[in-house]
């Protein structure tokens, strides 16, 4: 019998949800799993980092990594599967993008550190213990992962072959984005596995969309009651339809909530937040710089709406920092 | 002794030079500049214009990705409100740049790197002081080093 080929799957800063994504796929999975063979997956079975180690190099077909890269260990790992494999795949936002950790980049290093390990209400830490590289203790040395600056997409740490998109990807994007891994017929190098057109072209909604829309006030989805049928955009909500990629099928606005543009850009846009930006304000009413103002005022949080999942991804990629000595050493 | 004139050579040499990427719109802001030409006004050399038809057209990537490759500051110049050659490019323009500066902010990026300046075809004089006023005011500000990415990930792969 022939060998089937080898897939490994790894997570780095992610939340688990594009594991729960791969198991989405239902009846589907068995297919999978008769087709391949699972080499590594850590959240599902009990090989470890040395069996990776153990491989020949190239020998896994393809590894589909989610989440972002922030420590020193996720580095390492990443570098080490790209190694071993012939296609890397980035799976699900976090690792296309940035995805929602990659919002840290609004912060540093320490404030996330003061944040989490003492100012949170719910943390209990008189002597201030924060995580450390090396902690020496009755002479044994343990050590942690080191944590950079700035948080990372999987592009901006090894060579990506293909992203998967979504936050988490749908099993129809999963579905298909395998069925054109295994159909032999590989689409170039760097692609995005789903339909290259903005989400408004497969909107249920589309055709409520108004030739002329104007905005005289942001609205947040709590603050009103939605219209099921109508365009959000003509509604006044914030929905990042017009700058986000096709393939989900529009779940969110089935269920009535406004896009938020997890599957990021179409090909030809290189900023997400800077796209949806330009469309949006130039939606904005008036001609008067404080009527314009008054309107922008309703749009609370630019750079976590625009942004939500591309920040690590975007032109600027972080906040500015102040001190720019040390960015590049972990801690 | 430290030299105390400003402009003696050393104090030039080492004074900070922003660089700055200016859009002017081709009908309005890019004839000023054609006519502080011509008139042989003289302002500050820090500007690296690049022309566009309508202000409307700076699409706010535009901007980012000055910002990002190395520009201390971007100007942008179109047609007064009520003026614009293409009806109602310049008033998408100042709402995109309103936006852009609150953006901006919450990124770290001082709100006087980013500046729309109105004006027009024969409003040489503004252009002059518009350009320097910027450059002024960034110099003050400083140079923008962003997080130099190359350095600080040494393995990290180009895109």
């Amino acid at each position: 019998m022939p060998e089937k080929p080898k897939v490994a799957f790894y997570w780095c800063a992610s939340c688990g949800g594009c594991e729960e994504a791969v198991v989405d796929l239902a009846e589907a999975i068995l297919d999978v799993v008769a087709a391949v063979d699972i080499v590594f997956w850590p959240v599902a079975l009990d090989f470890k980092r040395k069996d990776v180690e153990a491989m020949p190099d190239g020998s896994i077909l393809a590894t589909f990594v989610n989440g972002a890269v922030r420590t020193t260990e996720q580095e390492d790992m990443v570098h080490l599967l790209r190694r071993k494999s012939k296609l890397l795949l980035a799976f699900g936002s976090c690792s296309h993008l940035g995805g929602i950790p990659g919002l840290a980049n609004l912060f540093d290093r320490d404030s996330i550190f003061q944040t989490a390990y003492r100012d949170s209400p719910s943390t209990v830490n008189p002597e201030g213990v924060v995580p450390r590289m090396q902690f020496r203790d009755n002479g044994h040395t343990v050590g942690l992962p080191g944590f950079y600056q700035t948080v990372r997409a999987l592009n901006q740490v090894v060579e990506v072959d293909y992203y998967i998109p979504g936050c988490a990807p749908t099993p129809r994007i999963v579905r298909t984005a395998l069925q054109t891994l295994l159909g032999g017929d590989l689409p170039p190098k760097g692609t995005v596995l789903a339909p290259d057109q903005a989400l408004c072209d497969e909107c249920p909604r589309k055709d409520t969309k108004p030739e002329q829309l104007s905005i005289s006030e942001f609205k947040r989805p709590h603050q009103v009651l939605i219209d099921e049928e109508k365009c959000l955009l003509a509604q006044g909500l914030l929905c990042m339809g017009p700058a986000t990629r096709a393939g989900c099928e529009a779940p969110c606005i089935r269920g009535n909530m406004p896009c938020t543009g997890c599957c990021g850009p179409t090909s030809r846009v290189k900023d997400q937040g800077a796209k949806i930006l330009s469309s949006l304000a130039s939606l904005v009413e008036g001609k008067q710089e404080d009527e314009i103002d008054r309107i922008l005022d309703t749009i609370p949080d630019p750079v976590g709406s625009f942004y939500r999942y591309s920040l690590p991804a975007s032109l600027l990629r972080r906040k500015k920092l102040n001190n720019v000595s040390n960015v590049s050493t972990p801690r | 002794m430290p030299d105390a004139n400003p402009n003696s050579s050393q104090a030039l040499s080492q004074r900070f030079e922003p660089r700055i990427v200016a859009f002017f719109c081709n009908w309005c802001t890019y004839l000023a500049a054609d006519l502080a030409g011509t008139s042989r006004m003289k302002y500050a050399p820090n500007v690296r214009v690049v022309r566009v038809m309508c202000s409307g057209r700076v699409d706010p990537q535009f901007v980012l990705d000055a910002l990002a490759h190395g520009a201390d500051g971007v100007l942008i110049g179109g047609c007064h409100p009520g003026d614009c050659h293409y009806q109602e490019g310049n008033y998408k323009a100042l709402r995109r740049y309103r936006l852009l500066r609150r953006m901006l902010q919450d990124l770290g990026i001082e709100e006087d790197r980013v500046r729309l300046e109105w004006i027009s075809a024969s409003e040489a004089d503004r252009l002059r002081n518009a350009v320097n006023d910027m450059v002024e005011r960034v110099r003050n500000l400083g140079p923008l080093r962003l997080e130099p990415t190359e350095e600080v990930f040494p393995e990290e792969v180009t895109v």
